[in-house]
This record gives structure tokens, C-alpha cells and sequence, in this order.
């Protein structure tokens, strides 16, 4: 059924990388992926796999759900490793006719391969272990300092909330709006791209229409309910910090120190 | 002086062309007078086009009207420095339930109105609480509203209302979409809410089976009150309804028939249990005879 299908990939499941502020996972995310392209070395990678590997562990979802990202990317993925391969200049290794695979470009190509690789799984567990309300609390509340530069972030994170509500019920509609016309002999499925994308003209016209409509209802009903804005607004649960968070953080850091320690110490 | 309470109220309805002139008008309520005080359980009938869901869209200032005045517990909607009271006092449930439902989450959705006057996070939670169990929708409070049915989502809506604890509560149609199972469970919660904690109801329906517990029935036809009184009054002038197109209660319409054919019953029958005591006597009289 149309109406079951989640927004994102939450894992519902009870740990402590779940209980997490979405903040904190915010910035270790972020953090994360910036150290995979700060440090430039296999030593580094080791500690990096370290760290996933307990992180993934601690957050008690299945690894195959963290593979699943990948599969989206895997032709980017090739496409960035073979052309690393073959394109960067440097002391020949192989040549097979006119290409050749040089030194330089099979330890790019390795590079980019775990950095692309490791950038995916990180934010998988964010989103996996993360509702998408907790992410648009999350970014709102974090990126609260934007307000001063005049950044309206409490109306962007309730559009995003908003959106994430209406998805399934436009989903739902579209579904209707389908089978009415099939019923009345559209056809949806053959022909080639092309074809389809043009009998799906008539399908959006509806959907538009009956999406304006419901936007105005929404709003009305949000005003009618007292709705001024972001400002003088409390919420039943605002986030707040932990002891966890702190030592998430904690745990960042020497995960940042050990990255950098293996550059140095290591230096391959 | 009543908790709501229209003056001459006329709400026009314009057509605006491309250069800012009105292309045609149309009047959608016309000099309305209505007097509600607190703790009346109203109903307001009328068919499409008649008005009703226009004037209930004035009893909290969503949309002002264009002559006369609306007072909501003393406020005049056309302060906007007290527009947040006025909201605040008079909630509203709108027709559509997935139109009005604003959380992901029940419990957040019921969160919503209260947040926005600035309750703290201690007093909203208990104020959650407390409206969800009036409208039996607390086992549900961490379910996704897309999967309720449209009378849960319709009493998830109102416990959003009930949660900023107005005085006053307008139902536009809040039955109009439901099945018939959807339209009892609301009618019941809004009936509850009434006796139990004497708030006020507007209710604004096309069912006429819906405001036969009302305390005071106002019927509308094209944007003016065409009469007003207790239901069993307003059903005992079936022709009139009729005239209007407008339909009565199954029950009172067999009873109505009845009569025009000769039997003596009385007008304004409004349940199967009064029209069944009506007949009764008839057929032991009758049956008597013939014995």
C-alpha cells in the first residue's frame, strides 16, 4: 500500500546512537565526512573503519541496510574510480591498448572509492537511526545563530515537515488520480520515455490543482489554530543535551586525534 | 451578553479582475443576527451554497466581515491585536481531515495549538494528554495520522482544538467526509465535550439526523436565517423544509406522512422510539375494535 511507505529510511530500533540528540548526529556526520577528505592516508582510513564499524555496531541496525545506500551509487562510484584509474598521469603500471592504469591513478582511485564508500554509509546511519521529524527539529534548533544573517530557518524546517506529512497523501492521490483516468482508457505504461513522460502531463494538472487546494485548507486550519510564525512558539519536547551527547562528542574528538595522529605517526 | 454573538453580519464575496476592480459580488451571508451563550450545543443547518460554512468561518476571524460586527466572548474579530485571544477562545474543526492535521506524529498534531500560544513544555504534554483521552484517541498517540481512519483523524482534529481549551468549539462540516461509523464517533466526541465540560459547540452540518440533540437549531437559505428553535420546532414545519430543499430526519418525515394521511400523531417526531409510542396506541385501539 502507497500509504505505508516511510519518508527516508528510519530503523526503529532501541540504542544509543537512537536516543542521540539529532544535532549531535548532525555535526558527527558532518564532521565525519570532512575528516575523510582532510586526511589523505591509508593509516587514517583504518582508524576511520574503526570508528564506523563501532558505530555501527553500537546502533544496532542491521549492515546490510547501510549497504543498501550504496547500491543508488554504484555507478557514480564506478564511473569516479575508472576514470581516476586511467586519467591521472604518472608512472605507467599497466597498459591495456591505448590506456594505461598508472601508480598515482590506482591510489586515487582507491581514495575516492572508500571516501565515496564510507561518505555514503556515514549519513546512512544518521537517517537510519534518525526520524525525519527529529532531523528537521534537529537542523532547526542548530541552526538557529542563521536567524541573526536573516536565514528564515523555522520557516524552512516546518516546510520540510509539512512536506514530509503531505508526501504520502499526494502519493495516495496520485494513485487515484491514475486509475480514474486509466479507467477512462489512459495509458501509463506503454511506449518509451519519451511517451511516458508526456501521457503524465495530464496526471500533474489534477495533482497541482488539488495540491494548491489543500495548501490553502492547511493554512487556513494552521492560522485557525493560532499559528504567527516561529517566534513566541514553544515546543512539547525541546531538544536538549545529554550526558550521551557529551560523550558523543567526547568520542568525536578522539576520533579526530586519531585520525591525525595515524597521518602523522603512520604516513601512508 | 453571549460567548458569540453576530450584529448585521454580511460577508460579499468578490471577483477581483486583473486591474483591481470587482467583477461580480456575491453575497454569501446577509444580515445575520445570532446570540449564543455559553455552554449551548447549536446546530446550523442549510444546504450548499446557503452561507453556513461562510459564517462559520467569521466566529474566529478567518475571515472578517465586509458590514456589521462579530463579538467573540466580548472581542471584536476586527482587532488584530486580539486576534490570538479571539483563536484561542473559538477553535475550529475545518471538513477535510487530512487538510488540517498538521503533525506527523498524533500527539504532535494535538501539540500544535498549544505550542503556537506558548504553553510550556510541561503543561502542553498534560494538555495533550487530557484531549486525547476526552477524544478516546490516547492509544494512538505515536501513530502516523495517515493511517487512521477519516473519524479518528476527524477526533485527532479535535483534540487539537480541545488541547488550547477554548470556550467555544465551530464544527464546518466535520462529518461531511466520513462514513457512518466516522460521523457517530464525532458527534459523540462533540456531544462529550459539550455535557461534560461545557463548552460550547457550533455545529454545521447537512445531516439532519446530527442535530437532533442540539439545544437550538438555526436553519440558513441563501445567506440569511430562515428560522430558528429547538429541533423538535424546526422539524414540525416539514412542508416549509421542503420548500427549501431541505430534507428531515427518515423518522419524521414517515411521521409527517402519517398524519397527512389521517392518523392522529403529532408533529415533530424526531426518534424511532417517540414515533413507536405514537403508533402503539393506534394499533391496540384498532385491534381492539376488531376483536
Amino acid at each position: 500500500m502507497i500509504r505505508d511507505i516511510t519518508i527516508g529510511q528510519y530503523y526503529p530500533a532501541d540504542s544509543v546512537i537512537h536516543r542521540l540528540d539529532p544535532r549531535t548526529k548532525l555535526v558527527a556526520t558532518l564532521v565525519f565526512i570532512i575528516s575523510l577528505f582532510l586526511f589523505r592516508s591509508f593509516a587514517a582510513y583504518l582508524v576511520a573503519t574503526a570508528f564506523l564499524a563501532c558505530v555501527i555496531r553500537a546502533s544496532k541496525v542491521p549492515f546490510r541496510y547501510m549497504v543498501r545506500g550504496l547500491k543508488a551509487v554504484l555507478i557514480l562510484l564506478l564511473i569516479t574510480v575508472l576514470f581516476n584509474m586511467f586519467l591521472t598521469p604518472g608512472t605507467p603500471l599497466v597498459r591495456i591498448w591505448k590506456l594505461t592504469i598508472t601508480r598515482e591513478g590506482l591510489t586515487t582511485a582507491v581514495f575516492m572509492a572508500i571516501r565515496l564508500t564510507y561518505l555514503i554509509i556515514g549519513s546512512s546511519v544518521m537517517t537510519l537511526t534518525t526520524t525525519p521529524n527529529q532531523l528537521t527539529d534537529g537542523l532547526e534548533k542548530g541552526l538557529r545563530p542563521l536567524n541573526k544573517i536573516h536565514v528564515p530557518v523555522h520557516e524552512v524546517a516546518m516546510i520540510m515537515s509539512i512536506a514530509l506529512r503531505f508526501i504520502p497523501i499526494l502519493l495516495e492521490e496520485t494513485d487515484k488520480i491514475m486509475k480514474a483516468q486509466m479507467a477512462r482508457g489512459a495509458d501509463f505504461e506503454s511506449g518509451g520515455i519519451l511517451r511516458k513522460a508526456k501521457s503524465m502531463v495530464p496526471l500533474l494538472v489534477p495533482l497541482f490543482i488539488s495540491a494548491f487546494r489543500r495548501a490553502n485548507d492547511l493554512a487556513m486550519a494552521m492560522e485557525a489554530r493560532g499559528y504567527h510564525g516561529g517566534e513566541g512558539r514553544t515546543r512539547m519536547r525541546p531538544l536538549q543535551y545529554h550526558r550521551r551527547d557529551g560523550a558523543a562528542y567526547l568520542s568525536l574528538l578522539v576520533y579526530l586525534l586519531a585520525m591525525y595522529a595515524a597521518k602523522r605517526i603512520a604516513g601512508f | 451578553m453571549g460567548i458569540i454573538e453576530t450584529r448585521h453580519l454580511t460577508h460579499d464575496y468578490q471577483k477581483i479582475d486583473e486591474d483591481g476592480k470587482t467583477q461580480v459580488s456575491c453575497r454569501a451571508v446577509d444580515d445575520v443576527d445570532l446570540d449564543v451563550s455559553p455552554g449551548q450545543f447549536i446546530a446550523i443547518l442549510g444546504h450548499n451554497g446557503s452561507g453556513k460554512s461562510t459564517l462559520a468561518k467569521h466566529l474566529n476571524a478567518i475571515l472578517l466581515p465586509t458590514q456589521g460586527t462579530v463579538y467573540v466572548d466580548g472581542l471584536d474579530t476586527r482587532d488584530a491585536e486580539k486576534l490570538d485571544a479571539i483563536r484561542q477562545r473559538a477553535g475550529m474543526v475545518f471538513q477535510n481531515p487530512d487538510n488540517q492535521i498538521i503533525g506527523t506524529v498524533v500527539e504532535e498534531d494535538v501539540a500544535f495549538g498549544p505550542e503556537n500560544m506558548g504553553v510550556s513544555p510541561r503543561e502542553i504534554e498534560q494538555r495533550v494528554e487530557a484531549s486525547l483521552k476526552t477524544v478516546d484517541m490516547w492509544e494512538y498517540r505515536k501513530h502516523s495520522p495517515n493511517r487512521l481512519s477519516g473519524g479518528q483523524k476527524q477526533r485527532v482534529a479535535i483534540a487539537g482544538v480541545v488541547a488550547m481549551e477554548p470556550m467555544c468549539i465551530v464544527l464546518d462540516e466535520p462529518t461531511a467526509m466520513l462514513d457512518p461509523v466516522g460521523r457517530k464517533e464525532v458527534i459523540r466526541a462533540a456531544q462529550k465535550l459539550n455535557r461534560e465540560k461545557q463548552v460550547t459547540i457550533i455545529l454545521i452540518t447537512h445531516y439532519m439526523e446530527e442535530v437532533i440533540e442540539a439545544d437550538r437549531v438555526i436553519v440558513m437559505d441563501q445567506g440569511k436565517i430562515l428560522m430558528q428553535g429547538t429541533p423538535r420546532e424546526i422539524f414540525s414545519r416539514v412542508e416549509e423544509l421542503k420548500a427549501h430543499r431541505l430534507d428531515v430526519p427518515q423518522v419524521t418525515m414517515l411521521a409527517h406522512e402519517l398524519r397527512k394521511s389521517g392518523l392522529p400523531i403529532p408533529e415533530g417526531i424526531l426518534t424511532v422510539e417517540e414515533l413507536a409510542d405514537a403508533i402503539s396506541p393506534l394499533v391496540n385501539h384498532t385491534e381492539s375494535k376488531k376483536g
